[in-house]
């Protein structure tokens, strides 16, 4: 299957972090219709709704005010409806402890938010591309781990 | 008598994807620069029977041939991946190029147009695909799963694990553990 456009969202409650990863997604090859959110009650609210479409991937922010990543991932995997989504973390946190929470909790990204616009391009590109794989390839999913 | 006519080239190409694909009963949507969306999948018959249609008015069903290709590209790599005998006495070059019948140059780029990644990318890709779910299911050492993948040795096995997942083999293998007990708990 070729590339068709894939539907992205990002929860961060971060505005500077929410226009960086936007300006990173439009520049990159791969098309891609990104919808935002500023906290995790938001995107959770619309991911239940009838008739949505789902994206592809999901960027969860742990720390945001209201619903944390972390509870909307352990929602989103307890949810059926929801349970074929990816989900990368995408954290100013490196604790181990972190990570292998998320994990361990069905996370299948865990990203280091990258200091710089170049990386941030580089790594969205990677984490879309592997995704792409793991839709098309008859990989395995539920083995689908990538830490950057 | 002569008289000239002009031709809207787009209008009449639209008009004859739509009176073929009407007639054989297709729900469908006409995206801009030469795209079908269909509603349903076609089977590959009714694609068969369609492409005939369409050639006779010189149009060609082109992503569909390419993406078939890519997909034998794939397979063929999880031969290779997975120890097929036959495919292990070749480089993966050599071995893709025989057995499709094309250049190694034609498919690696039309690999990477279409997937946006090349097939050398996607061999690793499987390698640790297949090195994963050993580390899962069997008992197997770290040794013995670089031998059984045609590793150098362990120590490239493990390298080129962390650098396409980022975790090591120890780290991946605790992850997927305690997630298992975590769902046992949960049921």
């Amino acid at each position: 299957m070729a590339f068709q456009t894939l539907n992205i969202a990002l929860a961060d409650d971060d505005e500077d972090d929410r226009l960086l990863f936007k300006d990173a997604i439009e520049e990159i090859k791969i098309k891609t219709k990104l919808s935002l959110f500023t906290n995790g009650k938001e995107l959770m609210d619309y991911l239940v709704l009838p008739n949505v479409i789902l994206p592809e991937v999901i960027f969860l922010d742990l720390n945001m005010p209201i619903k944390n990543g972390m509870q909307c991932l352990k929602e989103i995997r307890e949810n059926p409806k929801l349970s074929d989504l990816s989900v990368a973390i995408y954290s100013t946190s490196s604790s181990e402890g972190d990570i292998e929470d998320t994990f361990i909790n069905g996370a299948n990204v865990y990203i280091n938010k990258p200091n710089s616009f170049g990386e941030l391009k580089t790594v969205i590109d990677k984490v879309l591309q592997l995704n792409w794989q793991y839709q098309t390839s008859a990989l395995n999913r539920e083995n689908f781990l990538l830490r950057i | 008598m002569t008289i000239n006519v002009k031709f809207e080239y787009n209008t009449l190409c639209r008009k004859v994807l739509c009176e073929q694909l009407d007639a054989m009963g297709f729900t469908y949507t006409l995206l801009g620069t030469g795209e079908i969306d269909f509603k349903q999948t076609p089977s590959s018959a009714q694609m068969l029977v369609l492409s005939e249609k369409l050639s006779a008015y010189g149009i060609e069903i082109i992503s569909n041939q390419q993406t078939a290709l890519v997909q034998r590209i794939k397979d063929a790599v999880t031969l290779v991946v997975n120890g097929d005998e036959e495919a292990q006495k070749y480089n993966v070059s050599t071995y893709l190029s025989e057995k499709l019948d094309y250049s190694y140059a034609y498919l690696s780029n039309l690999f990477s147009e279409i997937t946006h990644t090349s097939i050398e990318n996607f061999v690793i890709l499987k390698k640790i695909d297949v090195a994963k779910t050993l580390i899962i299911e069997n008992n197997l050492t770290l040794t013995e799963i670089a031998y059984k993948l045609n590793y150098s040795s362990v120590a490239h096995l493990s390298t080129q694990f962390k650098k396409t997942t980022g975790l090591t083999p120890s780290s991946f293998q605790k992850i997927i553990k305690k997630r298992k007990e975590k769902a046992i708990d949960r049921d």
